[in-house]
């Protein structure tokens, strides 16, 4: 039987390009099957992604869709959503797009609390363009830039957008799929700047160079080592060692989101012309 | 049969990924890589492979006697 989210995809664009095992589309399937949940219009949603691996799923998803710049996807979905607030806006990056080239307009999208759904595809490193390191390789981990292991400190980007200002932070992996689907549809529920993180598996690049085994393999990594934010708070510290890292929505906030700024502003300056 | 797979073959890249989850070794690989049904009768359509196809290429529904 013919599944009910198959018509926000463009089938005439699929099979995706995406390597053989690749978590970004179980990511995208997420997307999909969230704003389904929440009843969201293919008319009034439009979806913005940057560059990268992850980005190209604005490609296969039949919306409005923009496929912009590198790490801009931010400002071009700020600049969409102060034009028509009625639009339900989604970005889509990756953790390079997102923290490298884009961690300027990330931050300060975060601080302006602009009501944005940002979901970012962690796949810890650029896939498209060699396996190179991303600022969320994690520490020791191999890349083609770091063939003795990541020295740098990686990112964690909920932290980031938490410090920055978002008022909805979140996280899942590509094993986690329903929890994963409901950690973006509560951050379409939340009128300001949502952030989700979903872990995907890269194979092909970080997998390979880490010997993590299959596309199977890794995403039994994610099911050995995502603990639930609620069991990982009462974890003790020295039980949070290793590769385990917490899942969950992190932190929720209430703050006047920038469309509701900007009108008052517009009001301040004597309305606009009707 | 309990269940009814239908597989998108054009989808298929043949990661695996369906195989190794699937708790009742339904699934295999054919001799070019891609997904097939190998011992459907054992299917008890608990839906892991269609959760977690990153290609939406493969989808399990209860049968009639299910």
């Amino acid at each position: 039987m013919e599944r009910s989210y198959e018509k926000y995809f463009r089938q005439n664009r699929l099979p995706h390009l995406w390597c053989p095992g690749c978590g970004n589309g179980i990511a995208m399937k997420a997307i999909v099957q969230a704003i389904e949940k929440k009843g969201l219009s293919q008319d009034n949603t439009v979806i913005v992604s940057g560059i990268g691996c992850s980005s190209r799923a604005s490609g296969y998803m039949d919306f409005d869709t923009l496929h912009t710049a590198h790490g801009r996807a931010i400002p071009f979905a700020t600049g969409i959503k102060l034009a028509n607030p009625d639009l339900n806006v989604v970005v889509i990056t990756g953790d390079g797009d997102c923290t490298a080239i884009g961690g300027n307009h990330f931050i300060h999208g975060c601080r302006r609390n602009i009501d944005l759904t940002v979901v970012l595809f962690n796949n810890n490193i650029y896939g498209m363009t060699g396996g190179q390191a991303s600022p969320m390789t994690p520490l020791g981990k191999k890349a083609t830039t770091a063939p003795y292991g990541s020295v740098d400190r990686p990112f964690d980007a909920c932290h980031l957008a938490e410090a920055a200002g978002a008022t909805y932070v979140a996280r899942s992996t590509a094993f986690h799929e329903k929890h994963l689907v409901d950690m973006i549809a509560d951050g379409f529920d939340n009128k300001g700047f949502s952030f989700i993180e979903a872990l995907v598996q890269c194979p092909t690049a970080y997998g390979r160079k880490n010997k993590m085994g299959s596309p199977a393999n890794m995403m039994m990594w994610m099911r050995d080592n995502a603990v639930m934010k609620a069991a990982w708070d009462k974890l003790p510290e020295e039980k949070k060692t290793g590769e385990k890292f917490p899942i969950g929505c992190f932190y929720k906030a209430e703050a006047m989101d920038y469309d509701t700024a900007y009108d008052q502003v517009i009001e301040r300056a004597g309305g606009a012309a009707k | 049969m309990k269940s009814e797979i239908t597989i998108k073959m054009g989808r298929c890249k043949g990661c695996g990924i369906c195989v190794a989850f699937c708790p009742k070794q339904v699934l295999a690989l054919d001799e070019l890589g891609k997904v097939q049904v190998a011992n459907g009768d054992a299917c008890i359509a608990c839906g892991q492979c269609e959760l977690r196809c990153p290609d939406y290429a493969i989808f399990v529904d209860k049968g009639a006697e299910a």
